[in-house]
């Protein structure tokens, strides 16, 4: 039986802001299926008991002294942008114009 | 061809010390080598000829004067894309971030530009370091020195290539599963991936955030710990960088290349008996094993029973945080936009950037990790994935009540012919096998040229405990010391 069906990697690829073609979507079900199967694995261990690590350096709380530094300028922060405006960063509308 | 591209990193250091040399002559050397031969190569996506000749000559002016300077001031480096580097091109591979020239240095680049190292450009990797042989990369892929039709090991591919070419003597990687060690052991360079948390991912275009590590990469054991000592260490920038200082590690690599292991014990892990891996490779590991004895090392069967659950913890955990972490690319603020003519929402605008500028194994990886991280799957998936990383990590941990380090081939088989592997994605994972383990523990490994099998280098891999970098470092100059690296053919 198969992990994955093509329209859940459709689905997945919807929520991963991924426009992928009906071509992309035929070859990625078979190969994220292989994947999946194959990490799937995972499950055969007994761990119910085990504590899980997300990182493998234990600190928590890590804070900086509170001093002001200089930090990246206006024209610099905003010189990668594809578009800006006034100083900021320039996107698509996403409000409708005001009535 | 200059004979400066020959030396190593440390006798480069001497020489300009002396002023034998001059910075700018060594850097010149690298680039004429870089424009001789990096067509067929394709180690390098952008080459700064005249930022690395000013760096040079403020070294030199700098020793003119009569400044202190460190023992690798005016020795070349390539970074590999993954970094960012003030005003000079980074794309971390992708199509996304053509053109992009990062606002600030990594907090390793500026330690490197402190110590008066020159950066000769930046080198060519998987698309945001997820691939094992460079052929994700958007720009072609780099071609191993040893034989031009073959991969030379990824995400670093350019990294090693570039030094088993002789374009750089070092060279910066980052490894999230071996894209250090793996590149180098197909090449036949020493590959090190310090302790994580020992050096800064402040400005490492992020994969996968409890996983990636910078780390150093030369033609010798000793080039590569002298790299390691400049850009390891905390950083205030990093808060998951350990507030300890770094082993001495120079020290250590010196002490090795006395060749004098007696009473060092060395792990073998039963669960690496070899399924999988070809038997030239086995053969030359078992070679190398029989030379660390000789110099008076102990081998020590172990066993690591979750060390064959690494690889599918691994394949979900990385590319969980990897759909996270390039949730950034958004064409927002940088990067590629798509489909912005007033006619797209911005949802819409932001998934047509992203079909765009993502090659096909990046596509996969944020799929596979937004599947694994959804409501109804977490637990089955990430979660237990999590629970599989402590099991490695106590693994490591018991093996290593009894054993100084682990030892086992880098990976398990030789540099494969291109297209080998792309059309089964799971294939090319497979050359992860053996890195892996120590990316989860987030201790350190090296990876050491040990012979050849059918004519291609094969490395062995040093696994140490945490903060431990310094034994890896004293076994793999040891090896070093009676296993010298094999020399590539002439390009």
């Amino acid at each position: 039986m198969a992990a994955i069906t093509r329209e859940e990697v459709a689905h997945l690829a919807r929520l991963s802001r991924l426009a992928v073609t009906d071509a992309e979507l035929d070859r990625f079900a078979g190969q994220l299926d292989v994947i999946l199967q194959a990490v799937a694995r995972v499950g055969e261990v007994a761990a119910a008991d085990i504590p899980p690590t997300s990182h493998s350096v234990p600190l928590t709380n890590v804070l900086r002294e509170d001093v002001v530094v200089p930090g990246l300028s206006r024209e610099d922060a905003l010189s990668g942008a594809p578009d800006s405006a006034e100083d900021r960063f320039r996107v698509p509308r996403i409000l409708d114009e005001e009535a | 061809m200059s004979d400066l591209i020959k030396l190593s990193a440390a006798e480069l250091g001497r020489k300009l010390a002396a002023s034998e040399v001059s910075a700018v002559e060594v850097a010149q050397a690298h680039l004429d080598r870089i424009a001789e031969v990096d067509e067929r190569v394709h180690a390098f996506l952008h080459v700064d000829n005249e930022g690395a000749l000013a760096a040079a000559g403020e070294i030199d002016a700098a020793r003119a004067r009569g400044d202190e300077l460190g023992p690798l001031a005016g020795v070349p480096v390539a970074v590999k894309d993954v970094i960012t580097t003030r005003g000079v091109p980074t794309t971390a591979g992708s199509k996304i971030l053509e053109g992009w020239r990062p606002p600030y240095d990594a907090t390793i680049m500026t330690r490197m530009r402190a110590a008066g190292l020159v950066l000769l450009g930046k080198t060519n990797m998987d698309e945001f370091a997820m691939g094992s042989s460079t052929e994700y990369s958007a720009y072609g892929p780099t071609h191993n020195p040893w034989d031009l039709g073959r991969i030379p090991g990824g995400s670093g591919g350019g990294s090693a290539a570039a030094l088993a070419a002789y374009e750089a003597p070092l060279s910066i990687g980052t490894d999230t599963g071996g894209s250090i060690r793996q590149p180098g052991a197909v090449t036949g360079t020493v590959g090190s991936k310090p302790t994580y948390g020992g050096t800064s991912r402040y400005g490492l275009v992020a994969f996968s955030s409890s996983l990636d590590t910078p780390g150093p990469c030369g033609r010798t054991v000793e080039d590569a710990a002298l790299l390691h000592a400049i850009i390891g260490g905390h950083d205030p920038m990093d808060s998951t960088t350990i507030p300890s200082p770094v082993p001495d590690v120079v020290a250590a690599a010196r002490l090795g290349a006395g060749g004098d292991l007696s009473g060092v014990r060395l792990g073998v892990v039963r669960e690496f008996g070899g399924d999988g891996a070809e038997p030239g490779v086995l053969a030359a590991f078992r070679e190398g094993l029989d030379a660390l004895v000789k110099l008076g090392a102990e081998v020590v069967e172990v066993s690591c029973p979750h060390f064959d659950y690494a690889l599918p913890a691994y394949y979900l955990i990385a590319p969980s945080e990897c759909s996270s972490n390039l949730a950034r690319f958004d064409g927002v603020r940088y990067g590629l936009r798509v489909g912005d003519d007033g006619q797209h929402s911005l949802e819409e605008v932001m998934s047509l950037t992203r079909e765009a500028g993502f090659g096909p194994e990046v596509k996969r990886r944020v799929i596979i990790g937004t599947y694994a991280l959804s409501s109804g799957y977490y637990d089955a998936y990430y979660g237990q994935a999590q629970k599989v990383r402590t099991l490695i990590a106590r693994d490591f941990e018991a093996a290593f009540s009894t054993v100084d380090v682990l030892v086992s081939p880098t990976t398990p088989f030789v540099a494969f012919p291109f297209g080998s592997r792309t059309s089964d994605p799971y294939q090319m994972y497979l050359a992860d096998l053996y890195t892996i383990p120590s990316n989860l523990y987030g201790g350190p490994a090296i990876s050491v040229p040990c012979g050849t099998s059918e004519g291609l280098p094969v490395g062995l891999q040093i696994m140490a405990p945490t903060m431990a970098d310094d034994r890896m470092y004293r076994v793999a100059a040891a090896l070093e010391s009676v296993l010298p690296p094999p020399v590539p053919p002439a390009l």
